[in-house]
Formats: C-alpha cells, structure tokens, sequence
C-alpha cells in the first residue's frame, strides 16, 4: 500500500522521471504505430526491432561508449537497412512479405547477437547494459537516456501531428494523394523513418521482442472503438500510455517484474477487451447480431412453411405433425424443435397432441413474409428482367431483410401485383 | 569432440526446421511460424512448473498446446472480429511472449530458464548435457538423440503426408474439390511447427528458430521449381549453416546460435545474387531469341 502511495504521488524524482519518459515512449510508439497499423506494415515494425540490434552493436564497438546518441544513430541505419532489404526482396523475387520479413528479422537478430556476445565476451567492462536493449528495461535508463528518448518521442508527435492531412491521405489513398501532387514517396519515408525512430527509442521500455506490440497493439484496440482516424489515433495513444503506466507501476511496487513484458501485458489485455466488447465492431456484438438474425430467419423460415402447407390443402388452420413438417423443407431436427419452441413462445404457433397449428397471429406474420418473396420475385422479373426460374434464390435472401418501408415502395412500384411471376397468389394483409 | 557434438546438434535442428519451413514459406506462413516460435514461451514454462523439471515430453505437449492455441487465437481475431491479418499476428505473439516473460519472472526461483537462453538458446552447452544409461554407458548428448528423433519424425511425416501437404500447399481450392482435408494438413504443419520449434527452442532460442523455419527455405526456393529439390537444398543450406556458423562463433568467440543465423544470411544472399543472375541471362535470352 505504502508502495502505491509514493509511485502515485511521485515524490521520487527518479520515479518522476522514469514513469513520464516510458508514458512518452508508449504514446509516441502507439502513434506512430496507428499508421504503420492502417498500411498494413505492422510486422515490418517487428522486423525493424529486430533489425535494430546489430546496428547497437557496432556502433557500441566504434565508438566504445554508450551515448545515447550514438547507439540510436546506429540503430537507425540498421533499422533502415533492414527496412530497404525487406522492400528489395519483395520487389527484385518471388518471394512474398511474409519470408522477407521473416528473413531479415531473424538474420539480423542473428548477427546482433553474435556480436553483442562477442562484446560480452571480450571483456569490455563499458558494454554492461547494452543487452538491455534486448527485454528492455526502462527502470535502469539514465537520466540522459531518458531526457534524448522523450525529446524524440516529443519531435515524433510533433511531426505526425503537422503533416497529419498528409499522412492520413497516404495511408489510405496513396493514388489520390499523388494526383492531388502530393510527394507521396517523400511521406511514405518519412513516416518509415518515423517508425524506425519510434522503434529505436520504445526498445529502450520493452526491448526488441515487444516492440512490435507497442506499435501494433494499441491501434488495433483503438480501430474498434471509432472509424474516425483523429479519434482513432488519440485512443491508441492513450492506450499506449496509460499501459506504460501501469507496466511501471507493476515494476515500481516489485522490482524483480520486467516493465517490458508488463507493459505489453496491459496493453494486450486493453486490447483483446476492446476487440471482444466493443460497441457496433466487437466481437460479443458481432455474434450476438448474427445469432439473433439467424434465430429470425429459422422461425421466419418455419411459418412459411406452415403457410405453403395451408396454401396447397387450403386450410390454414390445419393440425400438422412434425414428420409432415420436415418433409416440406430440409432442415435438421434440432432446428425444427428449437425454431417450434421459440414459436410457440411467440404465440405465433400453438400445439395439439403431436400436431402443430399456426395462430392467427402466426398466419399474419407468414403472409408478411411470402409477400415480400412474392413482391421481390415479381420486381425482379419485372424490373431487372430476369426468367421466372432464376428469382427464387434471391427472393428467399432478402425476405429476411426487407423492411416495412421498402415493402410499401415495392407494392407501389408494382402497382400492387395480384399474381407473382409463378402464378401464386401474393397474400395482402386484408 | 564438443565441436562435433554441437555442430551434430545444429545440423539436426537446423534440417527439421527447413523440412517443415520449406511448407510455410510456400503457403505465405512463413510469419505464422515466427508467431508460434515466440509464443510457445509460455507453455514450456506452464509445462516446467507443472511437471517440476526439464523433461521433454511436458514441454512438448505444452508447446503444442500453445502453437495449436496460437493460431487459433490468430484466426479468431483475423476472421471473426475482422482484424488484419498482420496486426492479428502481431498482438497474439507478443502477448504469449510477454505471458511467458513474467511467468519466467515470477517463478524465476523454481524455473531455471532465463531470459537470454530464451532468446538465443545454449547450444554451447549442449555437450554437457550427457545420457548415461543405467550401467554407466556414455550414450552422448541427450540433445543429439532428441534433435535426431525430430528429424526422423519430420522426415516421416514429411513422407507419409507428402501428397496433402504438397495440394494443399499450392492450391487450396484443387484439394478442397479432391476432397481432401484441408483443415487437417493446416493443423498437423502447425503441430510440427510447434513440435520443432519447442525442441529447438532450448538449443537456438525463439527468434533463431525463426532464422532456420525461413531462411533455408526462402533461399532453396529462389533456386528451384520443384519441391523436392527445394527440400534438398534447403537441407543442405542448413547443414552449411551449422557448419559455418560454429566455426564463425569460434572466431569471433560469440554465440553459436547467432553466428548460425548469420552464415544463413550469408547463403541466402548468395542465393539472391545467384537467381537475380540467371533471371538476368533468361530476360537477355529471351530478347535474343525474339530477335
């Protein structure tokens, strides 16, 4: 509890510092993420991370210190490197996205740690700390670490937020943007270079593995919540933050916990939340709506039936048993009992001994239902002129879907058509 | 006899691996496969707390549980919450890893696991780890006799399931109209990827897993049209790369895992050179012969 007390009134100066630098990193990754995310490049990130290590490495054995500076100059160029390789194997083989990435991530990763351990190794007593960039480790930053990391994440947000419009167009309609005149490689490598920036720096927090996270993570949680990209962009880094926050906590109040895997920790469970519970995208909503229609169009589908029947034997109000029933559409037996019961529930159908009956209610709505497949048979051989043994399929489709005011259209359209294109009655209500 | 031992292991994980990665790479799953080598983290930890010690046959039903767990959780988000494809990866990997890398942390005293070895494995140590029989036999290395039963059961099953992984691999909807099981070979291809990947893992580590699933195959694929050549090739970039990659280790006095995923690197870039070449002379071939 006490723990809690002084994390959340940052009395500590060092903990001041350490939460706000990580806070800036997960923001400016979640940001610059949100459009590597719309191009469809979030692996790339990952391979950037990976890519970056070598770059470390040899930049540690050049110049033999670990200026921040420096190792992020290295790792920028290797990251770039990296980033052009993948572009030059898609574009000069066969081989597709998925093995260039995966090909520069892991040989990259390779090469950075035979030379990181070859550092190690030899005995340089300097090199302790440079493996953070492996898990990352925000707690251990310097002061100047952490100073360079947040005023790049700083420049990044203000990057992306002046070339905004720009951005946005590039990502969503790079053909558009370039007949409008817009440079759109010179934003395509700038909002690269961007992401191997944002990379560079977020390694420091979660190292080279969870990078990929970072940038990905909070922008697909945030694309369920809104379809505006400003609203979209400012909830992903939000996200980022907050689980930057929470990730040092956790590793604040037990020191033995990586913020690193924390920090992904909280946003992955943000997200996953997101993608389950999300209004009108998520997923809950997405099967409930589609479990519903499919009750609908199973209990719709049954009172037809009951209305064919009674059309042929023309008494309505006749008893039928479930046998008869099956007969006359093929549908498994489980959904014949559970579409009757939900029937029977409505008071759309009543039951006598083994035999079902429709109810004045039921018939009503089955007329509504055969009515619009009659009225849409009949537009479509009408107006799109197809044969009357090509219309059925359709009609059975959208009769589910028609709603109360296209139905009066159709009618007045038709000029309320007695006969459909089979020769049967279309029932009107009264 | 170390240096023999440990380029025996490599050479067997490094060929199972390409088996089974010559498949993904055809079936533009090459990315899948880097999923499942990072996320299979947790269940060898789940599987060492579980069972309380190293033995192989825990881990590799945890790890199997998780690969298999992996893609689905990839589907769910691709095809019923309609996430991209991309970002689907992305978010499943990185969070079964960062599950495992607090597991590791908070067991860290019953879990003799530690985060580098996760990373990039302790082949080194490879000749330490000795199998005595009961009477005090010298069996050598218990990794070789487990490396060396991966092969054999990838090389079977690459065998036994040649014909479905081939159709299935190259045209999805031809198979589903001969009417074979398509769910299935996409299912047993992930179980061995995951199988190989768990067995690997303590030897090379998650992200050179990575480096041997894609990089042999990528590169034999360049050089060939036929897939059993491709599956030669790729075998024999693999051996070199073990070979290789000790011997560069040894030079550089850094990890032999690492320097195995650099002489890959090195192949597949020959690879490259070599097939942009030939493209080359067929491009110039075929603006003589229109001539």
């Amino acid at each position: 509890m006490q723990e809690t007390f002084d994390f959340l009134s940052f009395s500590d100066p060092n903990v001041r510092l350490v939460v706000l630098g990580t806070m800036i990193l997960g923001a400016s990754s979640a940001l610059v993420g949100a459009f590597a995310f719309l191009r469809k490049r979030a692996l790339v990130g990952d391979a950037i991370a990976h890519a970056i290590l070598p770059g470390v490495c040899l930049s540690f054995m050049i110049s033999g210190s670990k200026n921040p500076f420096l190792l992020i100059l290295g790792a920028f160029m290797s990251g770039w490197l990296g980033l052009l390789l993948i572009d030059a194997i898609q574009r000069t083989t066969k081989l597709k996205s998925d093995a260039a990435i995966g090909i520069i991530l892991s040989v990259f990763f390779g090469l950075g740690i035979l030379l990181l351990t070859g550092i190690q190794h030899n005995g340089n007593a300097a090199q302790a700390g440079l493996d953070k960039f492996l898990f990352g480790q925000a707690a251990a930053m310097s002061r100047l670490d952490i100073y360079v990391f947040a005023g790049i994440g700083l420049l990044l947000m203000i990057v992306i937020l002046t070339f905004y419009k720009a951005f946005k167009l590039v990502s969503f309609n790079p053909d558009y943007a370039k007949v409008i005149g817009l440079p759109v490689k010179g934003l395509e490598i700038l909002l690269s270079t961007l992401t191997v920036l944002a990379v560079a720096v977020g390694i420091q927090a979660v190292g080279v593995v969870l990078m990929a996270a970072l940038l990905i993570t909070p922008a697909s949680g945030a694309r369920f919540w809104t379809d505006k990209l400003g609203l979209m962009i400012f909830i992903a880094t939000v996200f980022g933050a907050i689980s930057a926050f929470l990730g040092s906590y956790v590793s604040y109040v037990a020191p033995s916990m990586p913020t690193g895997p924390w920090v992904v920790m909280f946003l992955s469970i943000i997200t996953v939340a997101s993608i389950w519970f999300a209004p009108k995208r998520g997923l809950s909503y997405r099967l409930k709506t589609q479990r519903a229609n499919k009750r609908k169009i199973l209990i719709e589908n049954i009172l037809k039936v009951f209305y064919h029947l009674g059309e042929k034997s023309e008494d309505f109000e006749k008893g039928r048993n479930i046998e008869q029933l099956m007969k006359s559409r093929g549908m498994r037996e489980e959904e014949w009992n559970g579409g009757l019961k939900r029937l029977l529930r409505k008071n759309l159908v009543r039951r006598k001994a083994d035999r079902w009956i429709i109810t004045q209610q039921g018939l009503i709505e089955a007329q509504r239902i055969v009515r619009l497949h009659r009225l849409w048979e009949m537009y479509l051989n009408q107006r799109l002129k197809l044969e009357p043994d090509h219309v059925h399929n359709d009609a059975e489709a959208i009769e589910h879907i028609i709603t109360p005011e296209l139905e009066k259209q159709l009618e007045k359209e038709l000029d309320h058509p007695i006969r459909d294109p089979h020769k049967s009655k279309i029932p009107y209500a009264n | 006899m170390d240096a023999f031992w440990i380029i025996l292991t490599g050479t067997l994980i490094a060929c199972s691996c390409a088996l089974v990665g010559c498949f993904l790479v055809l079936r533009k799953m090459a990315m899948v496969g880097d999923a499942i080598s990072h996320a299979v983290l947790p269940g060898i930890v789940l599987a060492y707390l579980v069972s309380g010690s190293r033995g192989s046959l825990p881990m590799l039903i945890g790890a199997a549980c998780l690969g298999i767990l992996t893609t689905v959780l990839i589907e769910l988000f691709y095809k019923k919450a309609k996430l991209q494809i991309d970002a689907s990866i992305g978010i499943t990997f990185t969070w079964l890893f960062a599950i495992g890398v607090i597991l590791i942390s908070v067991f860290a005293e019953q879990i003799d696991l530690d985060q580098d070895c996760v990373l990039y494995g302790e082949i080194a140590y490879v000749p330490l780890d000795l199998w005595l029989t009961s009477t005090g036999l010298n069996l050598g290395p218990q990794a070789v006799w487990i490396g060396g039963g991966m092969l054999l059961f990838i090389l079977l099953f690459i065998r036994i399931g040649y014909k479905g992984l081939f159709i299935t691999s190259f045209n999805e909807d031809f198979a589903k109209a001969l009417g074979i099981g398509v769910a299935f070979w996409h299912y047993a291809l992930m179980g061995s990827v995951s199988i190989t990947t768990v067995i690997s893992f303590e030897s090379v580590g998650a992200i050179l897993v990575v480096a041997f699933l894609v990089v042999p195959a990528s590169a034999a694929y360049l050089l060939t049209h036929d897939l059993k050549k491709m599956l030669l090739i790729s075998c024999a970039i693999a051996v070199l790369s073990a070979l290789g990659g000790y011997y560069l280790a040894a030079w550089i006095n850094g990890s032999i895992a690492g320097a195995m995923a650099t002489v890959c690197g090195l192949l597949f870039l020959f690879a490259w050179a070599f097939s942009g070449l030939k493209s080359r002379k067929n491009v110039k071939l075929m603006i003589n012969s229109t001539r």
